[in-house]
C-alpha cells in the first residue's frame, strides 16, 4: 500500500498550504484527520513489510527443502561410492534400488489388472464405463466436489487407459486457437482441488470447444492430489486432442515420496485387497502408484513446466521420442540379466538427474568394462544428456541478470537471464514463454521484458491468504488474459491484517522448527560473540549469527521484532530466548539430545528414505531396515550414532509393539510440540 | 572519549544494517535499487511516521536528477540514516490518537458512523484513496452495526505494534 503518484501531487499542494499556516489556524477536524491518516498509513506499511518477509520465509524454506531433496540424491551417490559388495548394507541398498526401478516396458500392463476387483453394492460413488464419456468425467468432478471417493477398480482402470494413451502421445503438442476456441492455461495445482473446481466453475469444463493446458505440478503438498489427477486423466481420455498435460518437477517418483503424494495415496487406498503376492510384510495396496505413471507422461518429456507457445507450426527435430530411446537402451540392458549393484545405482543416479555428476557419468560410461553391449554405451550417454535436459526444464527459474548459472537454491536446473530468453524465442520463432514452477502473489507475473510469463494456479499456497491463483485465456491474438481467484470463502472475508497475521504465524512456526533443528549450531555461534560467557549478545550479532548458521537469506533485522521479545539495553539473553520460543523437544522419551537434533534436521530426508525402503507401500518398515538406514545415514553425515542409541530409538517408536515401525507414527512423533502459540494451528497442507 | 566514538560508530553501523535489511526486502532484482513507490513502505517500516507531504519531500531528496522510477541505495542510505539518528517523523502516542478520533466524534457518542469517518478520511487532510478507505473500514468497522468503535480500534492497532 503505497501512495499513488497523483495522491502525492495533490497532497503536496495541500500540505504546502497547511504547513505554511500556524498550527492554530488549521481547523481541528483537519488536524485530527491528518493525524489519523498518518498513523494508519504507517500501520499499513508495516503490514506490507511483514507480508513480504513472510513470503520470503516461506520461499526460502521451500527452496531449502528442495536443496535437501537434491542432497538426498547425493546420499544415494554416497551409497554407491562407499559400499563394497561385501558390506552387509549392500542387501538393503540393492533392495532399495531394484524394487524402485520404474518399468517402462509392456510388463506394466499387468499392474493395471482391475478385473478381479469387485465393486460392492454398497458403493455409492461414481461408476465409470470405458471408453470414458464426457458425462463420466463431469460426474467424477461432481463426486469429488461432494467428497466421494472413486472405487479402486475404477482408479486402476482409469490409470491403465491413461497409461496406454500417454505412451503413444508425442513429446511436444501443437495447438491452435481461433475465435470460438480460446485456450485456457493453468499452472501449478499442487493437490488443491478447490482451486481446480473454482477454475472449472468460472471457466467451464474442458471440451473440444474449450481446450485446456495444465502446466505441471498437479500433485504434492495439497491434500487432494489424487482427485486432481483422476479428473485430469479422465478429461485427457475424453478429449485427447484438446486437453494437454505437461510435466512439472513434482511429476517424479522420488519427489512424491517426500512431498506428500505417496502418503496421500497410501492414506486413501490403504485397505484395498492385495493383487500382488504378499511379501515379507502385510500387503495392503493394489497395483502401481500413480507417481510411477506420471514419470511416463510423454507430453512431459520435452515440453515441461516451461511450456512454449507455438506461434507457427514447427516440427521438432529431436532424434526420436523418449520411448524410442528407452526401447533401444532397454534392449541393450536386457543383455545384462544379472545386474550388479553398482550398475543399478548408476542407473538410479541417472534417473535422479544429478546434473553435477554428468562429468563423471560420462567418464564412467566410457570406462565401463562390465558393459557387454558395445552399443548401449553411446545410447546411455545420450540418455544421460536427455535427463540433464529434463532436469533443466523442470527445475529452472528465470533471473533478472543476463547469463545462465546453476540453480544452487533449488539444487537442480539453472537460472536463466533475459538474453537467453531472447535467443531461444528468436531461434524458434516464438513470441512468449509461459511457464510455472514458482508461486506468485498475484497468481501470475511477467519478467524478461514481458517475454516470460509465470502462471500459478494454486491459491493460498503457503497458507490461507498468502496468494491468489490465476489462469490464462488466450485467443488467436495470443494476448494472455488473466483471471485471478482465491479459493476458500474465508479468505475473502479476512482483512489485510488478519490474512497477514495468519500467514505470518504459519511462516514463523516453520521458521521456529528450523531454529530448533539448528539449536546447537546457533548456540555455538552466539557464544562466539560472547567470549566472557555472559549469556548476552547484541541484536546485531544475533542477526549475523542467524544468517551464518541458517543461510536462508532472510532479513533478520526486519524479522527481529517478530522473533525476539524483550531485550536488556539492546542485548539478548539467548538461552532465555530459546526457552521463550516455546520450542519443546519432540514427543519422545529420548535422552540423546544430539540424536534428536540430527533427527529433526533430517526428518524430511528420513521420511523419504523410509518410504523408498517401504517398497510394498505398506507404510511399515522392519526394525532391521530402520537400523540399517540409520547407520548409512549417520556415516554419510559423519555423526556418531551407536547401535544402542538406534535400538533405543526404535523401541521407543514402536508404538504397536509388533516389531515394525509405522512411518506415519514415526513422523508424528517428531512433529514439534510447541507452546500455546503453536498449537491448534492445523497443518495447511 | 575513544570509547564513546567507538560506540557511536557501532550505533551508526547498526543503523546502516537495519536500513539495508529493510531496503533489501524490496530489492527484487538484487541490484541495490527499489521501485520509488515502495520507499514509503520502507521508511515507515523502519518506525517512522511521516505524512504524505514529508514523504514526498524525502523522495525528492533521494531521487535522481532525472527521475527513473527507481531509488538507489547509495542515495537512500545517508538520507535515511539522518532521519533515524535525528528521530524525525516520530511515532504518535496512543492517547493522542484517541483524542484525534474524539475530535471527529462531535456528539461524543463514543463511536463514529460509517459515513462520518469516510467523509473525513476521504475529504480532509491528505485524503485516503478508495482502497485505503475500504481497508480501514474492514479493520475498524463493526459489520453488523456499521459503526466504528474507535477506542477499541486504537487499542487493537497499538497491540499489533511489536515495538
Amino acid at each position: 500500500m503505497t501512495s499513488s503518484p497523483t495522491g502525492i501531487t495533490y497532497c503536496k499542494c495541500l500540505c504546502v498550504v497547511i504547513c505554511s499556516l500556524p498550527t492554530l489556524l488549521i481547523p481541528p477536524a483537519m488536524r485530527a484527520a491528518l493525524l489519523i491518516q498518518r498513523w494508519y498509513r504507517q500501520y499499513v506499511a508495516r503490514l506490507e513489510m511483514r507480508r513480504r518477509c513472510t513470503w520470503n520465509i516461506f520461499q526460502s524454506i521451500e527452496y531449502a527443502g528442495e536443496q535437501d531433496q537434491i542432497k538426498l540424491y547425493n546420499f544415494f551417490g554416497y551409497l554407491m561410492d562407499h559400499f563394497t559388495p561385501a558390506s552387509s548394507e549392500r542387501n538393503l541398498i540393492s533392495h532399495i534400488f531394484r524394487e524402485n526401478n520404474i518399468c517402462h516396458n509392456v510388463d506394466w500392463e499387468r499392474y493395471f489388472c482391475y478385473k478381479s476387483i469387485e465393486v460392492p453394492e454398497l458403493y455409492s460413488g461414481p461408476h465409470l464405463s470405458f471408453p470414458i464419456t464426457c458425462s463420466n468425467a463431469a460426474e467424477l468432478v461432481e463426486a469429488f466436489k461432494n467428497k466421494q471417493q472413486l472405487h479402486s477398480r475404477y482408479v486402476l482402470q482409469l490409470l491403465g487407459e491413461t497409461w496406454r494413451l500417454l505412451r503413444i502421445l508425442p513429446n511436444i503438442s501443437q495447438i491452435s486457437t481461433c475465435h470460438n476456441k480460446e485456450i485456457t492455461i493453468c499452472g501449478d495445482l499442487h493437490g488443491h482441488l478447490e482451486d481446480l473446481l473454482l477454475v472449472f466453475y468460472k471457466n467451464g469444463l474442458p471440451s473440444s470447444e474449450k481446450p485446456y493446458v495444465f502446466n505441471g505440478d498437479f500433485v504434492d503438498r495439497g491434500k487432494d492430489s489424487l482427485e486432481i489427477l483422476l479428473i485430469l486423466f479422465s478429461f485427457l481420455l475424453v478429449y485427447p486432442n484438446d486437453v494437454h498435460l505437461n510435466r512439472g518437477n513434482h511429476e517424479d517418483h522420488i519427489v512424491n515420496l517426500r512431498y506428500g503424494f505417496t502418503k496421500e495415496v497410501l492414506g486413501k487406498y490403504r485397505y484395498v485387497s492385495a493383487l500382488r503376492p504378499p511379501k515379507r510384510k502385510r500387503q495392503n495396496r493394489s497395483g502401481m502408484t500413480d507417481s510411477d505413471l506420471e514419470d511416463d507422461d510423454p507430453t512431459a518429456k520435452s515440453v515441461d513446466s516451461s511450456r512454449r507457445r507455438v506461434h507457427s507450426l514447427t516440427h521438432s527435430s529431436s532424434t526420436g521420442t523418449r520411448h524410442e530411446v528407452q526401447r533401444r537402451s532397454l534392449q541393450g540392458l536386457n543383455n545384462r540379466v544379472t545386474c550388479s549393484v553398482e550398475e543399478e545405482l548408476k542407473e538410479r543416479r541417472r534417473q535422479a538427474g544429478l546434473s553435477q555428476s554428468y562429468g563423471d557419468l560420462r567418464n564412467s560410461l566410457t570406462n565401463s568394462d562390465s558393459d557387454p553391449d558395445p552399443d548401449s554405451g553411446e545410447l546411455l550417454e545420450s540418455y544421460g544428456d536427455e535427463w540433464k535436459q529434463i532436469v533443466d526444464m523442470l527445475w529452472s527459474d528465470p533471473m533478472p541478470q543476463d547469463g545462465c548459472v546453476p540453480n544452487e537454491v533449488r539444487g537442480g536446473g539453472c537460472y536463466w537471464g533475459p538474453d537467453v530468453t531472447e535467443e531461444v524465442l528468436r531461434r524458434h520463432n516464438l513470441t512468449l514463454l509461459i511457464r510455472s514452477h514458482e508461486c506468485k502473489q498475484e497468481g501470475y507475473e511477467f519478467c524478461h521484458n514481458r517475454r516470460v510469463l509465470t502462471i500459478f494456479s494454486a491459491s493460498n499456497y503457503y497458507e490461507v491468504g498468502s496468494n491468489r491463483g490465476a489462469y490464462i485465456r488466450m485467443g488467436p491474438d495470443l494476448v494472455p488474459h488473466f483471471i485471478q481467484y482465491q479459493a476458500n470463502r474465508a479468505t475473502r472475508a479476512l482483512t489485510l491484517r488478519q490474512s497477514v497475521g495468519r500467514t505470518e504465524r504459519s511462516a514463523l512456526r516453520a521458521l521456529r522448527e528450523k531454529l530448533f533443528a539448528h539449536k546447537s549450531d546457533l548456540i555455538s555461534s552466539f557464544q562466539e560473540y560472547d567470549p566472557e560467557n555472559t549469556g548476552l549478545i547484541s541484536l546485531g550479532h544475533w542477526a549475523g549469527a542467524m544468517e551464518a548458521v541458517l543461510r536462508l537469506g532472510l532479513p533478520w533485522r526486519v524479522l527481529r521484532s517478530q522473533l525476539v521479545g524483550d531485550t536488556l539495553d539492546g542485548m539478548l539473553d539467548y538461552h532465555l530466548w530459546f526457552r521463550e520460543l516455546a520450542i519443546t523437544e519432540p514427543n519422545t522419551e529420548l535422552s540423546n539430545a544430539s540424536l534428536l537434533e540430527t533427527m529433526y534436521k533430517h526428518h524430511s530426508n528420513l521420511e523419504t528414505i523410509f518410504r523408498i525402503i517401504d517398497t510394498d507401500n505398506s507404510g511399515l518398515i522392519s526394525f532391521e531396515e530402520f537400523r540399517q538406514t540409520w547407520k548409512l545415514l549417520s556415516s554419510h553425515l559423519q555423526t556418531e550414532i551407536s547401535d544402542e542409541a538406534i535400538s533405543d530409538l526404535a523401541v521407543s517408536i514402536d508404538f504397536n509393539k509388533d516389531g515394525s515401525i509405522d512411518i506415519n507414527e514415526f513422523m508424528e512423533a517428531f512433529r514439534l510440540v510447541g507452546g500455546d502459540l503453536l498449537q491448534n494451528e492445523g497443518d495447511p497442507h | 572519549m575513544a570509547e564513546d566514538k567507538e560506540s557511536a560508530e557501532a550505533i551508526v553501523s547498526e543503523v546502516h544494517k537495519k536500513i539495508r535489511a529493510a531496503f533489501d526486502v524490496f530489492d527484487h532484482e538484487f541490484n541495490k535499487t527499489v521501485d520509488v513507490r515502495e520507499i514509503g513502505t520502507i521508511i515507515r517500516s523502519l518506525g517512522c511516521f511521516p505524512n504524505e507531504g514529508e514523504l514526498h519531500d524525502a523522495i525528492a531528496e533521494i531521487e535522481e536528477e532525472e527521475p527513473t522510477g527507481y531509488i538507489r541505495f547509495e542515495k537512500f542510505l545517508p538520507t535515511m540514516t539522518k532521519v533515524l539518528m535525528e528521530r524525525k517523523f516520530r511515532p504518535i502516542p496512543e492517547d493522542l490518537m484517541l483524542q484525534a478520533f474524539e475530535v471527529l466524534d462531535k456528539q461524543k457518542k463514543g463511536h463514529l458512523e460509517l459515513e462520518e469517518l469516510t467523509k473525513y478520511m476521504t475529504q480532509e487532510g491528505e485524503p485516503f484513496t478508495q482502497e485505503e478507505m475500504e481497508e480501514m473500514l474492514s479493520a475498524a468497522m463493526d459489520p453488523d452495526k456499521n459503526l466504528i468503535f474507535y477506542k477499541d480500534f486504537v487499542s487493537m492497532m497499538t497491540v499489533d505494534d511489536p515495538r
